[in-house]
């Protein structure tokens, strides 16, 4: 059974991730960053994560996404993308190169480490839910990033709203460069 | 004898290095600003899984919280940046990534 989740769940990431960097059109690449999130959602809920898996679908799926899509929209830079133009001819090959390259390193990495991994302390197994421990430790020992974490998205608001505000303010407002 | 067979650590860790992968080609090829913001939430994603399996593993949950923290920074990396876009975007109609060399000293 953990089987089946797990391949079909990957299938769900990968094919998605596959639509992101095929799709022509912008749109149908956003679709395809959906699926590959809810696959990664899935993954969670098999790892039982149910915290992350919530967080994944509303902020990911729910905020990020519908972002992308607004500011496409926005922008009406739904229009398809020319894939076979190439701006450098060695672009291709060389990112190919260097995609494989960086997953045959992972992957060597892991396999030598499997052992490590398979014969380190077993999971404890805590009586508390997932969202009971997480919380503990987000607010005890991990406290000071969280308050930091307010700042950075205070400083992140203001800042869009900053840069994407219209030059030609009223009057006495000052002009951006 | 398949229902034996029970997803180990180490897949899942390989599924995160595949979907890098995946996500840095993206990366690299596209041109498109939006889809290779697109590619940079893949690479996130994928460290996320391998943070949240080697955290069930070992049974540590600062990974867990760390990923947390992966999402809260992403999410504010990617209003930043879509703003950006779209202001370079309102300048440039159409502009690709070929064609952001404005700031080049």
């Amino acid at each position: 059974m953990e089987l089946l989740v797990f391949v079909a769940a990957s299938a769900m990431v990968l094919g998605g991730a596959l639509g992101v960097i095929l799709m022509r059109n912008p749109v149908h690449s956003a679709l395809g960053l959906v699926l590959t999130l809810f696959g990664v959602a899935v993954h969670f809920v098999a790892l039982e994560a149910h915290f992350l898996a919530a967080v994944q679908v509303i902020v990911y799926a729910g905020a990020i996404v519908v972002l992308f899509l607004f500011v496409i929209m926005l922008l009406g830079v739904d229009s398809a993308e020319d894939l076979k133009v190439d701006g450098l001819t060695i672009q291709r090959p060389l990112a190919a190169i260097i995609g494989i390259g960086t997953v045959a390193i992972v992957a060597v990495a892991v396999l030598r480490t499997r052992s490590t991994i398979a014969a380190g302390p077993a999971l404890e197994a805590s009586g508390d839910s997932n969202i009971r421990l997480l919380s503990r430790n987000l607010f005890s020992d991990q406290v000071l990033a969280f308050e930091i974490t307010s700042v950075l998205l205070i400083v992140a608001v203001a800042g869009t709203v900053l840069l994407t505000r219209k030059q030609s303010g009223p009057s006495g407002a000052r002009k951006g460069s | 004898m398949l229902a034996a067979i029970e997803p180990t650590t180490t897949w899942y860790l390989l599924l995160g290095a595949v979907l890098f992968g995946l996500g840095s080609v993206g990366l690299l090829v596209r041109r498109n600003p939006l889809v290779m913001f697109m590619s940079i939430e893949l690479m996130l994603n994928a460290v996320n899984i391998s943070f949240v399996a080697l955290a069930v593993r070992f049974g540590d949950i600062s990974g867990q919280t760390a990923v947390f923290f992966v999402m809260v920074v992403a999410a504010a990396e990617v209003v930043v940046g879509l703003g950006i876009i779209v202001s370079i975007m309102r300048r440039r109609p159409g502009a690709t990534a070929d064609d952001l060399a404005e700031l080049k000293g």
